[in-house]
């Protein structure tokens, strides 16, 4: 018997694993048929989740965190039992902007503490205060640009001007001046850079180098009434999850993604994020980012504890949430690592022994203990070299 | 009460202002969302706003009602959850309305059901002429392919629309989909 689930998504790159499992059968394969609701807005996406229109959704991480404490609209318990990328955004700026910044590219990208200093100094230089898109106050968008502008002493609630905007208009309200650069989900930089409107300045995993990013959130009551249904959807998103990071699939996918009822981008414009060939500048030579979007290697659908609190860390640092035990309790009980570990307990898939992991240590490639299969975790440390340790928050907010 | 409608497609705002006035409303704005629809919303000082459920717009919207200093703090309409229905009906007919903390969910509900009412009817109304235009060329397609066989096989009007359909009837096909057929022929052989 096949069981039918609803699933919202919005048209981004990194919707990909959603678009495998059903497209190339994996979902089929166990026993589901997946009906993708394309969704225009984050506001709408969440409604549909939270009012049951959906069993589960392609969430901003920070989003699921907020709604479970009740900060975006009707609160709601979430649960999010698998990551479905790490990295993926690029902040891009008009091209005038850019002007005073690093002309060579290669090197602005790769020094992000240079590049926010320099940025800093451009800001006084520019002829209003900067008006940057982010696609959601609660996004890992805004809370890396956030990270990122203040190691140089930029106040982003009072030295530039954040405006929320969806990932599809980014490009239109670039173009007719009403923001001065954005920082989205692929292929929407792409699309900024081949317009010849902006060029990269700051690359989401040069900020943090395995930064969470979208999630797969369901509702927690309906997640614990349905657990065979969730486990079997893990299981095919995990296979998925492994197609889509195959080289040899990647030109093959971009074009799944190219089609209306998906992301309706240029393959071209998708793939480069998906093979890590990024154009910072128009006519440029595409850069080499083998990180640039993760879907399945170094267990990246596993989701940490630590990096639900790290994010609660965030929102809590720019006043968004008051502290408390309470509130980092139900922050951490997001992410859901026990349902990840229940769903694949019988499969091949490498399993972290813990759930939670000082964030930010990892500086070179390092074999971890693992229930099964070796398990390498990538380097995920922050340009700026701090640690996150989910034990000490409080130590890791007075250290800002 | 201050309503304001935020809408991209003039036709549906007005369908549903239509409404709002004849229900007795009398405090209508449309604001389309597009450039600083945001700060003219704030001037505006609204008790309801309303906008279409997949107005990519939304997320801005949301960011306002959550910074914005010169508003109550707004809340979403779908705060009455016991009100399964009506929320699902809301969702269903693509409606989302924001209401300023403080007005009374009797004074609202009206206003939600009407909204409701008028998007369903404008959906439905679309989805008419929809039809209605490829009716229309539905029927320009069969008539030309009336008219090879026509003149070709020297048929007369009826005698060609029969042959069509027995076609299509002993093909299981449309019969549009038949004088297609026979009109990409007839191209590809050079108007025979």
């Amino acid at each position: 018997m096949t069981t039918d689930l609803r699933i919202a998504f919005l048209p981004l790159t990194d919707a990909a694993v959603l678009a495998v499992a059903r497209e190339k059968g994996f979902a089929e394969e166990e026993g589901l048929h997946l009906d993708l609701v394309r969704t225009t807005s984050w506001a709408t996406l969440r409604d549909r989740l939270v009012f049951g229109q959906v069993q589960a959704a392609h969430m901003l991480a920070p989003l699921a965190v907020a709604v479970t404490l009740g900060l975006s609209q009707q609160a709601a318990p979430l649960s999010a039992p698998y990551k479905l990328n790490v990295n993926g955004n690029m902040l891009v700026m008009a091209s005038e902007f850019a002007q005073a910044l690093d002309p060579d590219v290669a090197a602005r990208l790769d020094d992000p503490l240079g590049t926010a200093h320099d940025f800093a100094a451009a800001i006084g230089l520019w002829k209003r205060k900067p008006v940057i898109g982010v696609v959601h106050r609660y996004s890992s968008h805004s809370v890396m640009l956030r990270y990122w502008l203040a190691s140089a002493g930029v106040d982003p609630d009072r030295d530039v001007l954040l405006r929320v905007l969806p990932p599809s208009l980014t490009v239109e309200a670039l173009r007719a001046g009403e923001i001065d650069g954005f920082i989205a989900g692929e292929p929407w930089g792409s699309a900024a850079v081949d317009g010849g409107l902006a060029e990269a300045v700051a690359i989401g995993e040069r900020i943090w180098r395995r930064g969470v990013e979208k999630v797969l959130a369901f509702r927690t009551p309906w997640l614990e009434e349905n657990p065979d249904s969730v486990d079997r959807l893990l299981r095919a998103l995990v296979r998925a999850a492994a197609w889509c990071d195959e080289p040899d699939h990647h030109e093959a996918l971009a074009h799944l993604l190219s089609q209306p009822h998906y992301v309706d981008q240029p393959a071209e414009l998708i793939l480069r994020a998906l093979s890590g060939g990024i154009v910072p500048r128009v006519d440029m030579a595409p850069l080499s980012m083998p990180d640039f979007m993760l879907f399945s290697r170094e267990a990246t659908p596993f989701p940490w504890r630590s990096q639900a609190l790290w994010i609660y860390s965030q929102l809590v640092r720019w006043k968004m949430v008051d502290h408390s035990a309470e509130n980092a309790a139900k922050a951490a009980s997001v992410f859901r690592p026990d349902i990840f570990r229940r769903a694949l307990a019988d499969s091949d898939v490498a399993m972290p022994g813990a759930s939670m992991k000082v964030e930010g240590a990892v500086a070179s490639p390092l074999a971890v203990g693992s229930k099964r299969g070796e398990l390498t975790l990538g380097p995920d440390s922050f340009f700026d070299g701090r640690v996150f340790d989910p034990e000490r928050i409080e130590d890791f907010l007075a250290s800002f | 009460m201050r309503i304001v409608i935020i809408d991209d497609s003039g036709l549906r705002a007005t369908v549903l202002e239509e409404g709002l006035r004849e229900a007795g409303y009398d405090d209508i704005h449309i604001v389309p969302p597009r450039g600083g629809f945001v700060a003219r919303l704030e001037r505006m000082a609204p008790d309801v706003v309303l906008m279409d459920l997949g107005s990519p717009s939304r997320d801005t919207l949301e960011e306002m009602l959550t910074v914005s200093r010169a508003l109550a703090r707004p809340i979403a309409m779908f705060v009455d959850q016991s009100d399964e229905s009506m929320i699902g009906a809301a969702i269903d007919a693509g409606v989302s309305a924001y209401v300023v903390d403080g007005l009374r969910k009797e004074r609202v509900k009206p206003v939600l059901e009407l909204a409701v009412r008028r998007f369903n009817a404008f959906a439905r109304l679309q989805s008419e002429l929809d039809e209605a235009r490829t009716a229309l060329s539905d029927r320009k397609i069969i008539d030309r392919a009336k008219s090879i066989l026509m003149s070709q096989r020297g048929l007369g009007e009826p005698e060609a629309y029969a042959l069509l359909r027995s076609s299509a009837m002993n093909q299981g096909k449309r019969i549009v989909d038949v004088a297609q057929a026979l009109i990409t022929a007839s191209d590809l052989l050079g108007g025979m």
